[in-house]
């Protein structure tokens, strides 16, 4: 039976076993003149278990929609001008807080071509601390198909980050910015 | 009615209990486990210095960390400011060696995970930094040529051990340096390029051992440790790992409201960053601009990861190729750093403007405008008992 003793050594409280004359009792009704009292005292606790359950509801499924309202995250997206289709992904699938990385930044035309030879200029930072990248990355190789390697991304912290692409290419000019969330 | 007391006494006791448990959601429990020491990467090797893990370098080094022959006047070690028994620091507001010097000495533990080096990182590796002090007229006042003769003097047999042999001391200046005083600069001036190298190279090695030394310098685990591991855990915390109310206010203002683990994050609580918080400068004390200045001193020292004493290939150079040249945050931003047993080290900032966890608190509260360059610190509203809250939180990471 998990009694008293029990409950009380599972209470993150342990002095509070033994002497509080302000301790549980063992309850049970002994006579039928109690048996009122302890129907308005199971509906009372009834009401409060749907009382706490709402509130669980409400306070557990808040931040999800508050994250829901957050910056737009995805890794593949049309740039501001449209004249390309851009992804940009962590070369090792991972991204790493505060440590050095490469990303790949893929181009195609609007008719899927690869785009080639592409000018990139990159910056960024973020937006809600009032300062830049902590890093200069740079476009260090192309690898063909339309992708770019990036090195000298660092995340430093978490939160959100952005990063801002200008692209030129005999395409025309374009930019994109993709926003990096940790 | 008895009955219904003994009843709300059972409710209030299960509230009490309820609220009395340290309660933290997933996300604090995942930034709290972020931060604790157990999470911390073993050393990575460092390429650039091949005799990084070589124990007869860190023993060199150690040697020479501690000698006080490592100075101009035989009364200046590297232990004189970094002192073994002060967590490698020395407590005052700012160094002091030969002269007094402008900046806070930085504790050591841990130092070999920094990717810059200084509170304005104008040096790129351990071993370049371990350098810098040696020449340094406010601090060891030596000059390369007089090291390299002392280093074949004292510890010759040593060195070449390691190192493999010295160079031929022959025609070697005893005083020589492109950073000393007139007669040293003219006779490093006077020096041919093969001579020149060859005391570098001697100059490089002293730096290497020593950095293998620091390397040897880590963080110890702390309260905060035991009771982040116990909060991952779901173990209930026993003894000196269980916080008090107060404590744990302050680690959920630490890492919530107060946002200072935006800057102070991972298991060395820093993002080994650089920031204008706003930080006052201190009178007398020569113009310090901080990080903006340091980034062509780092490009102009011989001894960076792309000059001629690296070890290994370029690919270690990530932090240099990359850095960030020129940028208005740079003005007045200087290093985050680590928060592990820092209250029991004040004064505190990279002059020791303030002298108290109290006062670092109330400058981060009122985040005062910067007196050059943009402060990324905001005003926060913080009572005083949630102040007290962070800094007792701040004293777990030093017990």
């Amino acid at each position: 039976m998990l009694g008293k003793q029990a409950f009380l050594r599972h209470s993150v409280f342990p002095q509070a076993g033994g002497t509080r004359s302000a301790r549980p009792s063992v309850i049970r009704g002994r006579g039928t003149g109690l048996a009122s009292i302890w129907r308005y005292l199971l509906a009372g606790l009834g009401l409060a278990a749907l009382l706490v359950g709402v509130l669980a509801v409400v306070y557990l499924t808040a931040p999800q929609s508050a994250q829901l309202a957050g910056p737009d995250v995805s890794r593949t997206k049309k740039t501001d001008n449209g004249l390309y289709m851009a992804s940009f992904v962590p070369e090792r699938g991972v991204v790493r807080q505060g440590e050095l990385e490469s990303w790949l930044l893929t181009l195609k035309t609007k008719t899927g071509a690869s785009v080639e030879r592409a000018a990139i200029a990159i910056s960024g930072g973020m937006p809600q601390h009032n300062h830049g990248l902590p890093t200069s990355p740079q476009v260090t190789d192309y690898l063909g198909e339309g992708r770019y390697r990036i090195e000298g991304l660092k995340f430093t912290m978490s939160g959100w980050w952005q990063l801002r692409f200008a692209i030129s290419s005999g395409a025309g000019s374009d930019t994109v910015l993709f926003n990096v969330v940790l | 009615m008895k009955r219904l007391f003994c009843f709300l006494a059972l409710i209030a006791a299960i509230i009490l209990v309820g609220c009395g448990k340290p309660d933290f959601s997933d996300a604090e429990k995942k930034t709290v486990a972020s931060l604790a020491l157990n999470t911390l990467p073993s050393l990575k090797p460092d390429t650039t210095n091949r005799f990084a893990d070589v124990p007869a370098a860190a023993a060199l080094g150690s040697t020479l960390f501690f000698d006080l022959g490592m100075s101009r006047d035989g009364t200046v070690s590297c232990s004189t400011c970094h002192k073994i028994d002060r967590q490698f620091q020395d407590d005052l507001p700012q160094a002091v060696g030969v002269g007094r010097t402008n900046r806070r000495t930085m504790p050591l533990a841990g130092v070999a995970r920094d990717p810059w080096f200084f509170w304005d990182g104008r040096r790129d590796s351990l071993w370049a930094q371990a350098l810098t002090p040696l020449e340094n007229p406010l601090e060891q006042a030596g000059n390369r040529a007089a090291y390299a003769h002392y280093i074949k003097a004292r510890f010759g047999e040593r060195y070449e051990h390691i190192f493999g042999p010295l160079p031929d001391f022959a025609g070697i200046p005893l005083n020589a340096s492109p950073l000393g005083n007139d007669a040293e600069r003219a006779a490093w001036n006077a020096m041919s390029d093969a001579q020149r190298d060859a005391i570098n190279r001697v100059f490089a090695n002293i730096g290497k051992a020593i950095a293998a030394f620091e390397r040897s310098i880590e963080p110890a685990q702390t309260r905060f440790d035991r009771f982040a591991l116990d909060l991952a855990t779901g173990a209930e915390p026993k003894g000196d790992a269980v916080f008090t109310p107060e404590e744990i206010l302050g680690l959920k203002l630490f890492i919530g409201k107060a946002s200072c683990v935006t800057c102070h994050n991972g298991p060395r609580f820093t993002d080994n960053g650089f920031h204008n918080t706003g930080v006052p400068p201190v009178a007398n004390l020569p113009p310090d601009r901080g990080r903006i200045e340091a980034v062509a001193q780092v490009e102009a020292d011989p001894f960076n990861c792309f000059g001629a004493y690296r070890d290994g290939d370029v690919s270690a150079c990530g932090e240099l190729r990359f850095m960030v040249k020129d940028a208005p945050e740079l003005v007045r931003a200087y290093k985050t750093p680590s928060l592990r047993g820092a209250a029991t080290r004040p004064p505190y900032m990279h002059a020791g403007q303030f002298s108290s966890l109290d006062e670092v608190v109330a400058h981060y509260a009122k985040a005062a405008p910067s007196v050059e360059g943009t402060t990324e610190i905001h005003p926060l509203q913080l009572s005083d008992r949630e102040r007290a809250a962070l800094v007792a939180f701040l004293k777990t990471l030093s017990e």
